[in-house]
Order: structure tokens, then sequence, then C-alpha cells
């Protein structure tokens, strides 16, 4: 289909984005790659009468590592965050960024994008999640910032008020002494996951992250477990998710997956660090 | 700030198969209808229209990019290259004659978006493997080949390219 009509505004500069956005609240919508947005334009999900798009603003395409943080500006594709060099310093988000969206989406689809999108089945609300990150949000009123578990608030709802646009994500880098790790199971590479998983160990325990089962991604911090002893863990977090059935997978096969999954990534997690 | 009304068609002025176009599109049209309509180009073709199937694949500043996920006002500037891009002088290409050698079509809808992919892994990835070109193919969706002859089609390419047999 055809998206309905709707002005489109080019800022050059963060604050002219804002300005428009504050003159707009209610009827505008930021669109940085629009490989999500651009989806529920043509269908006509959603029908704003402006359109913002940020994709060239040079004041939000930055990817800088300081204060113990991988920053990442508004503008920075999927594509750009994955060929960058120094994002070997938070592993998590390297083994991740190749499950987000396709090739050809990672190219135009940006991470801070994929963020305010919020759909449940998403990876990179997960980690950002998992990793405890943040987002920066902006408006003409001022700048705040929001923990990842702040953010999202629902499938596909967030804290973002309707003059706010995020600006940058913030990823912690990996703590010394980690290790992580990620999978998940969907239609075909690239799509969204039914279940995805995601884990990260430290001598103490584990921290599991589940995305696409419950509406915001969860996270279960376990000590490290064995046996009928993971086994039931597993099991108690698989139930409390209470994933429902649908066109993709029923409430079973979510459960399964849960269990089986959350076992690789926990077991992935516990070999690099213990080598057992 | 450049500001386009919805009512209103605005001049847009890219390069196209490196030859600079211009034409006049509301905000809402997108790029695939721009260049089927507007430009009469109609290699790129229409399928899902919401950025699953991949058919409508074009280069934008070389980057392979759904044109159903995007809007005529935003190549303005850009360089956009179409699956017409590909043969010289009416002789099909090194990609396009492996398609044809292995079978890696049959009723040709999707293929247009699907050598677009491979001609930017091709040019960037030299050495790609077939895990590498099946992780580009996810972002298509053929229904006739099963992608068994796209896949070699794409490995022969590469081979030769790396061979130095590049035509």
């Amino acid at each position: 289909m055809k998206p309905a009509g709707f002005d489109y505004a080019r800022p050059d500069r963060l604050d002219e984005a804002l300005a428009v956005l504050a003159e707009h609240t209610h009827t505008a919508r930021v669109l940085a790659g629009g490989q999500s947005l651009g989806a529920m334009l043509n269908m006509r999900l959603v029908t704003p009468k402006v359109l913002i798009d940020i994709s060239a603003l040079a004041e939000l395409g930055h990817i800088q590592a300081d204060d113990g943080m991988i920053e990442v500006g508004a503008a920075v594709t999927q594509d750009q965050l994955l060929r960058w060099p120094g994002l070997k310093e938070q592993p998590l988000l390297a083994q991740t960024l190749p499950w987000v969206g396709h090739y050809q989406t990672r190219q135009r689809g940006t991470v801070c994008g994929s963020l305010a999108h919020g759909d449940p089945s998403s990876e990179l609300p997960l980690v950002l999640a998992m990793l405890k990150g943040a987002v920066v949000l902006a408006s003409q009123r001022g700048s705040r910032t929001l923990t990842a578990a702040d953010f999202q608030t629902g499938t596909m709802q967030t804290a973002m008020r309707d003059d706010e646009m995020i600006v940058a994500a913030r990823f912690p880098l990996a703590a010394p002494g980690c290790s992580s790790a990620f999978r998940e199971i969907g239609p075909r590479r690239g799509d969204f996951a039914i279940v995805a998983a995601a884990a990260v160990g430290d001598q103490d325990g584990v921290s599991l992250g589940i995305g696409g089962v419950a509406d915001t991604p969860a996270i279960r911090r376990l000590p490290w477990l064995d046996g009928a002893g993971l086994d039931d863990a597993l099991n108690t977090i698989a139930w409390e998710l209470r994933g429902s059935s649908d066109g993709h997978a029923s409430a079973a096969y979510r459960r399964t997956q849960v269990r089986n999954l959350g076992r690789q990534v926990i077991g992935e997690t516990q070999h690099a660090l213990f080598n057992r | 700030m450049r500001y386009l009304t919805a009512d209103a068609k605005h001049p847009v002025r890219f390069i196209l198969n490196d030859q600079p176009v211009e034409g006049n599109a509301e905000p809402r049209l997108l790029l695939t209808d721009f260049l089927r309509r507007e430009i009469g180009l109609t290699g790129t073709h229409v399928g899902c229209e919401h950025g699953v199937c991949g058919a409508c694949t074009v280069r934008i500043d070389g980057a392979s990019t759904r044109a159903c996920l995007v809007y005529a006002v935003q190549a303005e500037g850009r360089s956009v290259e179409t699956v017409e891009r590909l043969a010289v002088n009416g002789d099909l290409n090194d990609l396009q004659r492996a398609f044809r050698r292995h079978h890696a079509l049959q009723c040709g809808f999707c293929t247009p978006g699907i050598l677009m992919s491979l001609s930017q892994l091709i040019d960037e990835e030299p050495t790609a493997d077939e895990a590498r070109v099946r992780e580009v193919l996810s972002g298509h969706i053929c229904r006739c080949t099963g992608y068994h002859g796209i896949i070699a089609a794409a490995l022969d390419v590469l081979a030769e390219r790396q061979a130095g047999r590049h035509v």
C-alpha cells in the first residue's frame, strides 16, 4: 500500500528538528532509517501529518566510547555500528547486531530507531535492557536520560513524550571478566524473533534476557546452576513470562524455546568463563 | 531546513544509473513508484511494499536498500542504481550471465532486487563465502528457485572475480 499524505521536513540542525516536533506535537513522527516506520506508514497503521527526517543530521551521526559507555547517535545505522572497530569492547552488542534485520535493512535502519519502535521481539531493546543501558531524549524543554527499563513500557510503547525524540543510546562497555552469548529462533534469519535469548555471566552468576515472549524484555539473574536445577529455573521463567499464542508460534512452543535457548546461551557463557 | 508540503509535488533531482534525472513528487511518493512511473524504469519490481520481500531493492550511494521504504524526496542529491545499471551496452554482466547459467530465476519477479544486493556483496566482499551469500539472500524472498541456483551463481561470480576473470 501507499502511505497517506504527510509534510516532509528535513532539518539541518537538531534544534530545527525539535522546533518542528514542538510545533506539531501529537501529529509528527521522527523518521530515521524508516525500516519499521516506513512499513507502518505504507500499511497506514500510522498517519502522521509531518515526517521529520533526521537521517542526515550530523549532530546525531556519532559513535563514541567514553565514560564506560558506547554512545550511538540517532542517525547511526545498525550496519555502521556493526562495522565500528570499537564494537569489540561490547561483545553482546557485537554478537547480537548481525541478527538485527537483514543486510539490506541494517544499512538504513538505525540503532535508536529500533529502540524507539519498541517491538518486544526485536533484539536491540533486549540488549539495551540486558546491559542496563539508557536512551537520551531531547525536546525543546530540555533533555533527559532514561534507563532501558524505564524507557520501554510495553509492546511498541515507550515513555517518550510526543514532543521528544531519541538523540542517542548508551550501551555500557563489558565489565572485565564477563562473557556473553546471544541466540534467537525465527522463521528466517533476520526476521523478528519468536524467542531471543541473551546471557551475560560473571564469576557469581548469570543474567538471562528473553525477548519475544513478554511485552518488554525480561531479565532474570540466576546463580550458576547445572542439570535439574537449571532446568527448573528455566521452566519457572518460561511460565512466568506468560507468552501467548499467535500466528507465528504457540505459547507452548515459546516456553519450549525459552528453555532451549536459555540453556544454550547460559551454557555458552559458562563455557567461555570456566571452560567447562 | 527543507520543508515540503503534502499537497504539492516538489522537484526531485538525483543521479540514476550514472545519469542525472529529475521529476516531481509528493512527499509520500515511494522511490519505487517514482522510478517506475516518473522515470519509466520498470526493472525495479514492487512486491510486498512493506519491506519484507526485497523485490524492490536498489542501491542508494552503494548500499542495497528497499526502495519501498524510501520516499523519492529522500533520494535528492543521492546516487541511485537499479537493475538497469548492470548490463553493459545491452550485454548482461557477469552476475546476470551466471544467473542464466545456473537457472537462478524462473518467473524473474524477485531477480532485480537480488541482483542489486549481490552486486553490493560482490563489490565490497570479494572473499564472501556461501554462509555470507545465504545471509545476504535472507533479505529476499524467491518462490521459484529454492535459492540453490542463486547461491551457485553468486559463488561462481565470486570465484571468477577472485581468479581475475572479471569481465
